[in-house]
């Protein structure tokens, strides 16, 4: 499903008389009709096809009008290329500020998965300003914010863009609905989006792929030929139960449900004709409803335990945890090597390097060196460019030696004689694998105390999300700034993630007391389903309501894939 | 000829990746399958049990839950897929959000103005606005109007234009009136304010923004003159306020308006010695400018103002100007990149042979670390795959090679990664001597594969085609001490799974299960694979009892497996 989709669909379109729909791709477009409108995201590539086909139509002396419409903003780069194909004044542009798709009742996404690679990876900003409009958006519709707190390059930009937009502009005065506001950039934290998903709603993102809040169920699930597609949302009672719930809980759940309706069914036995009336005009109609529901859950739940027993799941996240941990490292590389040996999925080893790498702050070079070059015999030579894309990124390193600690090294080698020497340097180097992620998951408690057993059905903590393992350092974060209204105290944290924290306040925090309770978290650069049930989970305990806005919903593999090198 | 079997996919073409990662036939759900799990020192009792021993019994859990589910069917039956439709969220909430822009937008109202926030400062290089000396709207409100190409505009200033080659216009009729209150602004603009006006990026299509202007005549009435106007740069001409301007637009975070910039000055600036230059480069000669050259200029200005930089590098790697791009890389000294950046362009050949001519020209290139290595292999591989794919496809053709009968190729091995390469060699060429050039061994030997990545590869391949002798002699062969002991470089629980996933029989199976060291993991399995026999024999060796009470339950009644451990239990 497109955003388009949600907002007018093809029946929507025809009744203003749009004849066909295509996508836009690069091929001539076969119509008798003489206009043609493109609606399209700002990239260079798609102009220049577009320029082709209007090149073409030119050509053979065929005359027809087209418009192309930019959303959510035109670039001059994409200007640039009509102009420098010759076909500026034959094709008019538009704009179509589009910024917010609302996915759910705490979810709006900006659907631009392009962020991430374009900010992130090639350090350009052109969307700096469209997060930063965004958020003037919801400012000058829930606003005004009394508190904005951020931390990442990007959000600081975000800020700087939105502050100026509303220095230029005008607002009504209002009563403020949204109080605070959290801004965040994806490379915070690449921990999280790069562990497996065991929440509901994760993991059916992880293997179905949610689109836009739609997911498309495949004959696996449906158990008959065709596939159907489903909206994933609150409107959804019984996955509106399920989708926060670690994965081992929603069996329980769904049969306690299949008992309640069944029970709610059996309701119509001994009723009388006035009865069996009511109940026909009006509990019927939802307990069909869902009786649907339920029973989709149910095969999709099968479905998915089906694959997961199938590769092996449990090893995977008996591979994770550790790696979180940093207990039985060396396990975990042979695992990974045995992964990318026997060719098992390209995107799922090269996860398990990213995550090996993040959170050991960079491979040892001699296993750096092994495991790329295993990487490319099994998935092929071109991952040379994708090995030089996660290294610019900085989520596939090498172990630099620490520069103190060299000279740390080489005063005292000059005290001691050389074969002690060596044996120092041993000490020190493996004191040097000590990761940023280590230290911050030390400072802030990432891992929870592994001696008591995790109850997951009554969850005590964020970690629930990763079946008690690990909390979100994201969210922490989150939980952290809120609970001390500012970075006070987190100094050392902030350092370690390496700064650009900013916390703000508004003249005039007047704003309603439950306002201040609303927060708004942006992610910049996407945010998993996952992350999203770790703020609703900590929203319940500590009394917030947040919003999730983000430019897109993420998962460890469109994170990966964005970064291979075969797009553009 | 022997038609394959629907279980049997494409083992390496389906997917670049897929060698032998087969799907095993789907397991009925109620199909008794109990995950091994390994002792973990530190097993989290909630993880663990999800996906572990207790996997059976949710299993089932879940087919009671669908049956009840199912049994409820009948009021069910008659509903169409509409209730679907209901379950849909309503796009309500965005037609309100558009709904209240355009009302905020209608409306004039000024209202109080919002409690400032602060700035805060992102890194950015403080801006040395002396850099060009003099104030820049001074500069220009003394220059002459007929003194470029604007004078032809000025009279019809609603008229958008990008980036200021205004030029083009020229060409386009305009058929809007003039609409003198627009008059003169653009002239006047300093810098700042025209980056300003690049990032509200609202310019460029005449009809549009006419349309547009308009509408914010009739809508706003009462507030002053805020017509998106058309930004022009072409009256920045000195190097200096170029840069003032290109500094400007870092400053203000927005990456469209640095591109634009950008755009100006790669095109105000002459790029026609660069070839020159670039081959100075190619054959290692210093280059010494004769002249002013601007590329140059350009590349210098940009190293110093890395924002901007990484913008120009972004947008040349979208426009495809791969020369250029080139050239500015080897200019910074990024060598490195470039020579990734050249090696990439492999992908656009699809001519084999022109395709390995060219990674053979790419092996010059100076890469970083290995990747000179692993580029050579690429080509060693290439050039390696054109020989044996004509090779084979001679002998498929000529129909002399069971094998090839027998197991038809299902797509060329050309372009495949390296582990698939072996993979086809053991497949079609496992006993070949090790001088031909798809000789496993020869494969192994070239690309120094690893004992264990061989030993993986070559047991897929051989299990694949139900090789079994094969596959046992892999073993034996590493053994020289005897006949005694079967080794492996691969665990044994890690064979079981490749050889089962090749759907081994059970005989087979029960072999390598029996030689899994761990007790327990062996226990798991061999249930999972039905060995009984081994299941029995453990239980038995560990005395346990109860356990194989328990598991006479699930073996098949009458069976000689119930009949063992029946003797066993009344021999204690």
């Amino acid at each position: 499903m497109s955003p388009l989709d949600r907002i007018a669909n093809v029946s929507t379109l025809k009744q203003h008389e749009v004849d066909k729909l295509y996508k836009v791709e690069h091929k001539p477009i076969v119509s008798i009709s003489d206009q043609i409108c493109f609606l399209i995201r700002p990239r260079i590539q798609t102009v220049k096809w577009i320029c082709d086909v209007v090149n073409a139509d030119k050509a053979v002396g065929k005359f027809r009008r087209y418009k192309i419409i930019f959303t959510p903003q035109k670039f001059y780069a994409c200007e640039a290329v009509l102009e420098e194909q010759g076909v500026f004044g034959d094709v008019t542009t538009d704009e179509w500020a589009f910024y917010l798709l609302p996915l759910d009742e705490d979810i709006i996404s900006l659907e631009l998965p392009e962020f991430f690679r374009d900010n992130f990876l090639a350090g350009d900003q052109r969307w700096v300003r469209t997060a930063g409009s965004a958020l003037h958006l919801l400012h000058s519709l829930f606003g005004p914010f009394s508190k904005v707190y951020g931390i990442g390059r990007c959000s600081k930009m975000t800020y700087e863009s939105w502050r100026e937009q509303v220095e230029q502009g005008e607002q009504k005065a209002r009563h403020a609905e949204i109080g605070n506001v959290f801004l965040i950039d994806r490379d915070v934290d690449f921990v999280t989006p790069l562990c497996s998903q065991v929440v509901y709603e994760g993991l059916v993102d992880d293997i179905f792929r949610i689109k836009c809040g739609c997911v498309e169920f495949g004959p696996e699930v449906t158990s008959s030929d065709k596939s159907i597609k489903v909206m994933l949302n609150s409107q959804d009672k019984v996955f509106n139960e399920i989708r926060n719930e670690h994965f081992s809980n929603v069996f329980g759940f769904l049969s306690q449900k299949a008992r309640n309706l069944q029970t709610a069914y059996d309701k119509r036995r001994g009723m009388d004709i006035q009865q069996m009336k009511t109940f026909v005009s009006e509990e019927l109609k939802g307990l069909k409803q869902e009786h649907r529901l339920l029973s989709l859950h149910i095969s999709a739940s099968e479905s998915i335990m089906k694959k997961k027993t199938k590769q092996d799941f449990q090893e995977l996240l008996k591979t994770e945890h550790c790696l979180l941990e940093g207990f039985e490292i060396r396990e975990c590389i042979s695992f990974i090597e045995e992964h990318i040996n026997r060719q098992i999925s390209m995107i799922e080893s090269l996860r398990l390097l990213c995550l090996l790498s993040v959170t050991e702050n960079g491979l040892l070079p001699k296993d750096f060196k092994s495991l790329k070059a295993q990487y490319l015999q099994s998935y092929g030579a071109d991952h040379l460019l994708t090995f030089s894309n996660l290294r610019q990124l900085g989520l596939l390193v090498e172990q630099q030696p620490g520069e103190t600690l060299t000279v740390m090294e080489s005063k005292v080698g000059k005290l001691v004689n050389d074969r002690a020497a060596v044996k120092l340097t041993d000490a020190f180097s493996s004191l040097a694998k000590k990761s940023h992620f280590r230290a911050l998951s030390k400072k802030l408690n990432l891992i929870p105390k592994s001696e008591e057993d995790y109850d997951l059905r009554v969850p005590r903590d964020m970690a629930y999300i990763f079946s008690g393992a690990y909390i979100p350092l994201s969210c922490k974060i989150i939980e952290q700034v809120l609970e001390r209204d500012g970075w006070t105290g987190l100094e050392e944290v902030t350092r370690l993630i390496n700064g650009h924290e900013f916390a703000v306040t508004g003249a005039d925090p007047k704003s309603k007391s439950d306002a201040r309770r609303i927060i708004l978290v942006m992610f910049l650069g996407g945010c998993t389903f996952s992350e999203i049930s770790a703020l609703r989970f900590l929203g319940k305990e500590k009394g917030y309501k947040f919003i999730v806005v983000t430019t897109a919903i993420t998962n460890s593999s469109r994170l990966l894939e964005a970064l291979l090198d075969n797009n553009i | 000829m022997m038609k394959s079997k629907a279980d049997e996919e494409d083992y390496w073409n389906s997917s670049k990746y897929n060698a032998f990662t087969f799907d095993d036939a789907d397991d009925e759900l109620s199909a008794v399958r109990p995950e091994p799990e390994p002792e973990s020192k530190r097993a989290r009792t909630g993880s663990g049990s999800v996906y572990g021993t207790k996997t059976e019994t949710k299993l089932l859990k879940l087919k009671e839950t669908k049956k009840a589910v199912n049994r409820i069917g009948p009021l069910l039956a008659e509903d169409g897929e509409e209730d679907w439709e209901r379950v849909s969220w309503s796009g309500e909430p965005v037609g309100s959000i558009s709904w209240s822009v355009k009302e905020l937008a209608a409306s004039n109202q000024r209202a109080d103005r919002e409690p400032a926030f602060p700035k805060i400062s992102t890194e950015t290089p403080s801006l040395s606005k002396s850099q060009s000396g003099i104030s820049l709207s001074s500069l220009f409100k003394g220059k002459p109007k007929g003194g470029n190409l604007q004078t032809f505009n000025d009279g019809e200033s609603d008229e958008r234009t990008i980036l200021g080659d205004s030029s083009l216009r020229l060409y386009t009729p305009e058929l809007r009136k003039p609409k003198s209150e627009y008059k003169d602004l653009i002239s006047d603009w300093s810098a700042e304010e025209t980056v300003q006006r690049l990032q509200q990026g609202k310019v460029s299509d005449p009809a549009a923004g006419a349309q547009r202007a308009d509408q914010n005549q009739n809508q706003n009435q009462n507030l002053p003159v805020c017509v998106p106007q058309g930004v022009t740069l072409e009256k920045f001409r000195s190097l200096q306020d170029k840069l003032l301007l290109l500094d400007l637009a870092v400053a203000a975070h927005d990456g469209n308006a640095i591109t634009a910039v950008l755009i100006y000055l790669k095109r105000t600036l002459c790029k026609g010695l660069s070839l020159r230059r670039f081959c100075c480069r190619w054959l290692n000669v210093t280059f010494s400018p004769f002249g002013f050259f601007c590329s140059e200029v350009l590349f210098r200005e940009l190293e110093s103002r890395q924002t901007a930089l990484r913008h120009f590098i972004h947008y040349l790697t979208e426009n495809r100007e791969q020369r250029l791009l080139l050239e500015l890389l080897r200019a910074l000294g990024r060598t490195e990149e470039a020579a990734l950046l050249q090696y990439k362009d492999y992908k656009n050949i699809a001519d084999e042979n022109k395709r390995r001519d060219f990674l053979k020209s790419c092996l010059s290139l100076q890469f970083g670390g290995e990747d000179g290595n692993h580029v050579q292999d690429h080509y060693t591989l290439l050039e390696r795959q054109i020989i044996i794919e004509a090779a084979d496809r001679k002998a498929e053709r000529e129909g002399k090679l069971e094998v090839f009968q027998k197991f038809p190729r299902k797509a060329s091995i050309l372009n495949m990664p390296l582990i698939t390469t072996l993979y086809y060699c053991c497949f079609y060429h496992y006993n070949e001597s090790e001088g031909t050039f798809s000789s496993p061994l020869n494969v192994r030997q070239t690309f120094k594969i690893s004992e264990k990545q061989y030993f993986t590869t070559a047991l897929a391949a051989r299990a694949k085609l139900k090789n079994w002798t094969d596959v046992d002699a892999m073993f034996n062969s590493r053994n020289w001490l005897g006949f005694s002991k079967k080794k492996s470089p691969l665990s044994f629980q890690r064979v079981v799974d490749i050889l089962q996933k090749n759907s081994a029989p059970t005989q087979v199976l029960q072999e390598y299960v029996g030689l899994v060291s761990d007790a327990e993991l062996r226990i798991g399995l061999a249930q999972k694979h039905k060995c009984h026999d081994i299941v029995i024999n453990t239980y038995r060796d560990m005395k346990d009892r109860q356990q194989l009470a328990e598991y006479r339950k699930k073996v098949e009644r009458g069976s000689a497996e119930e009949q063992k451990i029946d003797e066993l239990l009344s021999n204690q």
